[in-house]
């Protein structure tokens, strides 16, 4: 495989899998910390977004942007409903602490 | 090198470090503005794709929304962060091996699979025709996909919806306007007309 300088389709799949690897890694290394979680995950579905576009933009086919544009949309009422849940659990329990998240249950 | 694969390599590598820094930082707040760096930086990566109205959709969504909404909850919310970060290296082990087997599965993915040569040799299509790149969005958005596009506000409004009804709170006595309460006062019981002498207060 050449070394080719001119940016391929492979350039933008390799970034999206790097970004998508950081986001999982940030969910195992902040295990305790859900706003860094749901950090990792808006970087998660940011890599698929850049997928969904350099594929959509090297087949010429404009669809691949309407889908990244419906996961624009949910990962927005993903963020909202999740920081509102968390904001409920830090009312009722003045903290953040995932682990304990088990105890609301009933 | 071209001015574009620089303009990529900037924007990616700046995206990957900031990212990075997003899940490493200490402290939430630099988090927040970090993963704003980042998607300012995708929304150049899009630009270069030809995706102008996703790249400023994101840079309004993400950015203007989204970044600000994790930076009100992060600021409003009183925590010790130093207790909640004490953990942090504790995962690190099992998040690297997890990570490093993600990433060498999806390299060899990328590895094997042949991508078809023209595909490669075309270099990204803004667009099919003369259209700008908003209006071939919206000539499909609003024709074949326009379900998509109603379930797409469906979900936002349940999104809106469930949002307020989660973090609206209860008052024990909340101060109502009360029309009947108005409407019965009197002027001689609300009002008291007082003689003021010049150069003295009350």
């Amino acid at each position: 495989m050449e070394f080719n300088t001119a940016i391929g389709l492979g350039n933008y799949l390799t970034l999206a899998a790097i970004l998508f690897t950081i986001g999982i890694f940030g969910i195992f290394l902040n295990r305790k910390n859900i706003i860094i979680i749901l950090m990792s995950i808006e970087l998660m579905l940011l890599a698929v977004n850049i997928n969904l576009v350099a594929f959509s933009s090297f087949l010429g086919d404009i669809v691949g942007q309407v889908f990244a544009l419906l996961v624009l949309t949910v990962a927005a009422g993903e963020a909202a409903i999740g920081l509102a849940i968390l904001v409920v659990y830090f009312r009722n329990r003045g903290g953040i602490e995932v682990e304990d998240v088990s105890q609301m249950k009933g | 090198m071209t001015l574009a694969s620089f303009a990529f390599y900037m924007f990616a590598t700046v995206t990957v470090a900031s990212a990075l820094m997003v899940i490493s930082a200490r402290n939430p707040v630099h988090s927040v503005l970090f993963l704003i760096l980042t998607f300012f930086n995708s929304a150049g990566i899009f630009l270069l794709l030809g995706a102008e109205f996703l790249a400023l959709l994101l840079v309004i969504v993400y950015v203007g929304a989204v970044a600000v909404l994790f930076l009100f909850v992060v600021m409003m919310l009183d925590i010790d962060f130093v207790e909640l970060n004490e953990g942090f290296l504790q995962y690190l082990p099992v998040g690297a091996l997890v990570g490093l087997v993600l990433l060498t599965e999806l390299i060899m993915v990328l590895g094997g699979s042949a991508i078809a040569p023209d595909m490669i040799a075309g270099g990204p299509k803004a667009t099919t025709d003369d259209m700008t790149n908003a209006e071939a969005l919206g000539r499909v958005l609003y024709t074949d996909y326009v379900f998509f596009f109603q379930t797409a506000g469906a979900i936002l409004l349940v999104a809106m919806v469930g949002a307020i009804v989660l973090t609206l709170q209860k008052r024990d006595n909340p101060k109502r306007q009360s029309v009947a309460a108005q409407n019965a006062r009197r002027r001689d019981e609300s009002v008291e007309v007082v003689k003021v002498k010049p150069g003295q207060g009350l």
